[in-house]
């Protein structure tokens, strides 16, 4: 069923036209000639750099979520919240999909991006490429899109903004752990290189 | 940067009966009527998204009808010493433009007013205007998509802005907010336009210029 094409030949996914990519330096982008898309990258030690920035951003997400990300103090009375527990208190006041959307969009698939991530990196790092890593790789650029911690850090900040008249308003551990897991995810989705998933790797990859 | 040279004139992919994979770029030859899978991913492959325009345009009817509810009814409720007090999305910036911190309030107008406006407006074109296989401003249209898709996701920011609200000013007695019925609408709004923008396939824009298809027709 697969058809034999020269190796570089591919089409754009934005307007659909046939291309050769050329060969890359490292630190090249291809862009489409006809509209432009950026066709495919070639990050420097993308293998190894993506892996070094996945697994920090792995531990601040687990310090961005175990600890508080901002609290209020209003006259000696103080309340702080985890991400878990402002989803719980939207859900406990009846507010089920708003807290089912919070969850999944701020929680659950940045998680979800972060472990498929290092689960198809990892083997290969290790020299170890099976067919059965593609489904997990397909999840990610589904999940992809509805993560967006960096608008909930956004939101946090408005929401601060709104109670800094009537309380004290303190930043919590969790909070500067979520800021510096939006920029080490940057980084990784900028260091990534998916071509790397579908090539053959050459012997001893990443040595 | 580098340029990337045509490989036999402009010919795209659907001319050349070819599919390429939406999740690893695989091209492989396209048989009709077949439901076939990337022979290097196992992703289901289609020359074009399927049933992309009717798609999106039920996403964008839906989501343009649930903008109303989610701009006239209240947002958040603050119970305090001094009363109930109702907030919609427009009452909340005005809050914020009023107490000075005026950046924060364009910030706040932007995503949750003029992007989600502006986005039902925008993809409701780009679909109009592929149904029509408009050849005018390509590129223009392109760029338009590109924008759409990039800026969806902010207009998030009010839903996680009421979380943190109704979490955060929970003083029994003193104070408590309660998010409002407007803030199920709103994040079906931000859902449902995201969906829309994923539905809508780009390459529609420029398949008028491959000339009349039959292919089309059978995604």
């Amino acid at each position: 069923m697969s058809l034999t094409l020269p190796a570089q030949t591919l089409a754009c996914h934005e307007c659909d036209l046939l291309q050769t990519e050329p060969a890359l330096a490292p630190g090249q982008t291809a862009r489409c000639v006809r509209c432009g898309a950026l066709l495919a990258r070639n990050p420097p030690d993308s293998l190894d750099r993506t892996l070094a920035l996945t697994l920090t951003a792995a531990i601040l997400y687990v310090i961005a979520n175990a600890w508080p990300l901002v609290g209020l103090d209003m006259q000696g009375r103080r309340v702080e919240v985890t991400l878990i527990g402002a989803v719980q208190a939207l859900w406990s006041e009846g507010m089920t999909p708003v807290a089912a959307l919070v969850f999944g969009t701020a929680l659950l698939f940045p998680l979800l991006e972060l472990a498929m991530i290092l689960v198809v990196l990892i083997p290969l790092r290790l020299g170890r490429v099976s067919p059965r890593m593609a489904p997990f790789f397909r999840l990610v650029r589904s999940v992809q899109p509805w993560g967006m911690v960096e608008v909930f850090l956004l939101g946090m900040l408005v929401s601060l903004v709104k109670l800094s008249h009537m309380a004290t308003v303190l930043l919590g551990p969790a909070f500067w752990a979520m800021a510096a897991l939006i920029l080490t995810v940057t980084l990784a989705g900028r260091a990534f290189d998916s071509r790397l998933l579908w090539q053959a790797p050459p012997a001893g990859a990443g040595a | 940067m580098s340029g990337v040279m045509p490989a036999g004139g402009r010919l795209t992919a659907r001319e050349a009966g070819l599919a390429s994979c939406h999740v690893c770029g695989q091209l492989a030859r396209h048989v009709a009527h077949r439901a076939l899978r990337c022979p290097r991913c196992r992703a289901p492959l289609h020359l074009r998204k399927p049933a992309s325009v009717s798609t999106t345009w039920a996403l964008i009817v839906a989501s343009a009808i649930l903008f109303v509810p989610a701009n006239l009814l209240p947002m958040m409720t603050t119970s305090s010493l001094l009363g109930t007090q109702r907030d919609t999305i427009m009452s909340g910036v005005v809050f914020l433009w009023r107490s000075g911190s005026w950046p924060l309030a364009a910030v706040v107008f932007f995503a949750s007013i003029v992007v989600p406006l502006l986005k039902i407006l925008a993809l409701a074109w780009l679909t109009a205007s592929v149904q029509r296989r408009s050849r005018r401003r390509l590129m223009q249209r392109t760029r338009l998509y590109r924008l759409v898709e990039f800026v969806g996701r902010w207009s998030m920011l009010d839903i996680y802005v009421i979380t943190l609200l109704v979490a955060l000013v929970n003083f029994r007695g003193i104070a408590t907010i309660e998010a409002g019925p407007a803030a199920i609408a709103f994040g079906a709004v931000v859902v449902l336009t995201m969906f829309a923008a994923m539905t809508f396939d780009p390459r529609l824009i420029w398949d008028p210029l491959a000339g009349p298809d039959d292919l089309a027709r059978h995604d």
